[in-house]
């Protein structure tokens, strides 16, 4: 997994609330059986008309936010299915990091499996970064996971919580599977217990 | 001992290991798998030679983009994207040795119909599957829950997942439903009062007497859309309901064994005087059969109020309420039952079990549907099918006008060729009425099944209190 240290970026404003995985990555694009190229389909439904040409007011398509690398968006962000095709698509668009007032729990669990910081605020600190992501692209912000905060292109700087665990994953870019495979024993040990105390799983 | 809220004994009865900070391995005792969010986990494992731990724990049906036509035994039937995943189902399934459902199989259906039809899913397990609507075999008291892609691979390579206990949450449903209420109401009028992220970072137990006398179908319904309102997970305990479906089920233990597990059943109850971070009563009374009117689940409304405007909503909701109503081209003030609909889709993991086709057929019996409605009836198994074809209740359907298709997700995501087109209104028993769900600038209004046969009869949304 790509590694999320520090970056700084532009900040697109998305402020609709329960913005949903349908939203980020709609179902027709789910057909594919690889992991890539689903970044020129993010909120393909918003961005682009039927003929394939694109909405010019939507936010990424907006000459200042077409390389945003932050997205500041409203509540309750990524709710609705488990497609991990959302995260991917956001990752494959560009977006590293998405800051809300909340996440929906799969969505939210998805992004640390990809790199993508989320980042929960609450509602006073999210409007301060959404006024300063409707500035446009000069307007960068820095993400820093080591120092846990945010800071505006202003200088204000907000501290954001995260799992500790988690963060050192996404710090160093650690794979689940192999951190899991170490502890084999134990799941060894559990798995002998349980069919003897549950012999019908 | 401290007493423990059933979410807390399935959970200490799981974890393989505890982190210093909490991070736990969760235990996973069933693993079911389909077409959509696994071929990359697959793809994963055999990029690094890496095996799946527990074949005989992992089951796969595909579902969501087969064709629910009677032809679909014809590979025409079904796009070459779409056949590229079944086919890629197919040969994973037969790879790593896990069990199988194919299209061809009778058993084949909606991978959270086929789970519990099967006897995979039992009381006090572990169920996750790359899905969000895994939350539906909670109705056996058994903690399941969605999970993305990465997870699944990591089930498949390690049978545990990484995990953080969620907070508990009980909601209580007291009393009696008034006829025509039912659990797809519950469970609606549940996600109209929390909102759909009300239940972020909590694991919901449904209790009270409203909830007990429902069957294994409606609690069904009921845990299906807890992910609705945000919730990890749903739970209802087991009781007799509960080991009286179970019993007998292919994959559920015979015997001396069932005796053993019984025992053990028994006790997956929340102890008295066991706390919850949150609690949520509502009285079964109070309950009216609901519809959607937006484009989110917790836009809900008794079938007899209007159409909101959005200055009754606040903050962030005002814009969303905007764009909802534009979006599904209704009018603040208009009154639900003068929405006419043009398409009923009646299936899906939500209400495609036999009681919700039964609740159809009372409706319909003797009836034709309204000209010019197209109205479809999907089985959510093959095993549905074919009971409700033993019971009389497919010639019902067809005699009344229903096309009577074969099991899969179908038009609850539109995946597969059952989609509305741009600008059609439907009335659905499915979980999801976001924007573009069952099809391009299609709108859904969320029902329950009696409630889309009688719009269905009609050609508007209608109160099903009028027709029984």
């Amino acid at each position: 997994m790509e590694k999320f240290q520090k970056l700084t970026g532009i900040a697109a404003p998305m402020p609709l609330v329960n913005i949903d995985t349908d939203m980020i990555i709609p179902k027709i694009f789910l057909k594919s059986i690889q992991r890539s190229g689903f970044g020129k389909n993010l909120f393909d439904e918003m961005r682009y008309n039927r003929d394939g040409t694109e909405i010019a007011d939507f936010v990424l398509n907006k000459p200042q936010y077409r390389s945003a690398e932050i997205l500041v968006a409203g509540d309750n962000f990524g709710c609705g299915s488990s497609r991990e095709h959302a995260p991917w698509a956001i990752a494959d668009f560009g977006i590293k990091c998405v800051v809300s007032t909340s996440f929906a729990d799969i969505f939210f669990n998805n992004c640390f499996k990809n790199g993508i910081l989320p980042v929960v605020l609450p509602q006073e600190q999210v409007d301060i970064l959404m006024a300063d992501a409707e500035k446009g692209e000069n307007a960068r912000m820095t993400v820093d996971l080591e120092a846990q905060e945010i800071t505006t292109s202003d200088g204000e700087v907000i501290k954001f919580d995260v799992d500790a665990h988690r963060k050192h994953c996404l710090l160093e870019g650690l794979d689940d599977i192999g951190q899991t495979m170490q502890k084999a024993a134990s799941i060894d040990a559990f798995e002998a217990k349980a069919s003897a105390a549950r012999p019908w799983v | 001992m401290s007493p423990k809220t059933l979410y807390d004994k399935i959970w200490d009865a799981h974890v393989a290991h505890e982190a210093e900070d909490g991070t736990c391995l969760l235990y996973i005792d069933r693993h079911l798998v389909h077409e959509v969010t696994s071929p990359q986990a697959f793809e994963g494992l055999r990029m690094t030679g890496r095996k799946v731990r527990a074949p005989e724990k992992t089951i796969a049906v595909p579902d969501h983009n087969v064709p629910t036509t009677l032809d679909r035994a014809n590979p025409e039937t079904m796009t070459p994207e779409s056949r590229i995943q079944v086919d890629a189902l197919d040969k994973n399934a037969k790879e790593f040795g896990v069990h199988y459902y194919p299209v061809s199989d009778v058993r084949q259906g909606i991978v959270h119909i086929v789970g519990p039809e099967q006897g995979w899913t039992l009381p006090g397990m572990t169920v996750v599957c790359g899905d969000s609507h895994t939350a539906t075999h909670g109705a056996f008291g058994a903690l399941a829950h969605g999970i993305g892609t990465s997870e699944v691979e990591h089930v498949l390579a390690t049978q545990t997942l990484i995990q953080k206990k969620s907070k508990n949450m009980k909601v209580e449903i007291t009393g009696k439903l008034n006829p025509g209420v039912t659990a797809k109401d519950i469970t609606l009028a549940v996600i109209g009062e929390t909102g759909t992220a009300g239940g972020t970072g909590y694991v919901i137990e449904y209790t009270g007497d409203a909830i007990r006398s429902l069957s294994m179908e409606g609690r069904m319904t009921v845990c299906n859309m807890a992910i609705e309102g945000g919730a990890r997970a749903g739970l209802i305990a087991p009781d007799e309901t509960t080991f009286e479906y179970v019993k007998g089920r292919p994959h559920a233990p015979k015997g001396a064994q069932f005796e053993q597990a019984l025992e053990y059943w028994k006790t997956l109850f929340t102890d008295e005087g066991a706390e919850f971070d949150k609690v949520i009563t509502l009285k079964g009374e109070d309950i009216q059969p609901v519809v959607t009117w937006g484009t989110s689940p917790e836009d809900v409304l008794p079938i007899s109020g209007v159409v909101p405007a959005p200055e009754d909503f606040e903050g962030g909701k005002i814009e969303a309420a905007r764009r909802s109503i534009e979006y599904m081209g209704l009018t603040p003030g208009q009154k639900l039952t003068d929405i006419e609909i043009d398409t009923v889709f009646i299936g899906s993991c939500t209400n495609g079990r036999i009681e919700d086709l039964r609740a159809v057929a009372d409706v319909v019996k003797g009836k034709k549907i309204k000209d010019g409605m197209r109205a479809m009836i999907v089985p959510g198994s093959g095993l549905v099918r074919a009971q409700a074809e033993e019971e009389g209740l497919a010639e019902i359907f067809k005699d009344a006008g229903f096309e009577w298709r074969m099991a899969g997700c179908s038009m609850c995501l539109a995946m597969n060729p059952d989609q509305l087109s741009e600008g059609e209104r439907c009335a659905a028993t499915s979980n999801r009425n976001f924007e573009g769900r069952q099809g391009y600038k299609g709108r859904t209004h969320l029902v329950s099944p009696a409630m889309a046969a009688a719009a269905a009869l009609t050609g508007k949304l209608t109160d099903i209190r009028d027709l029984i």
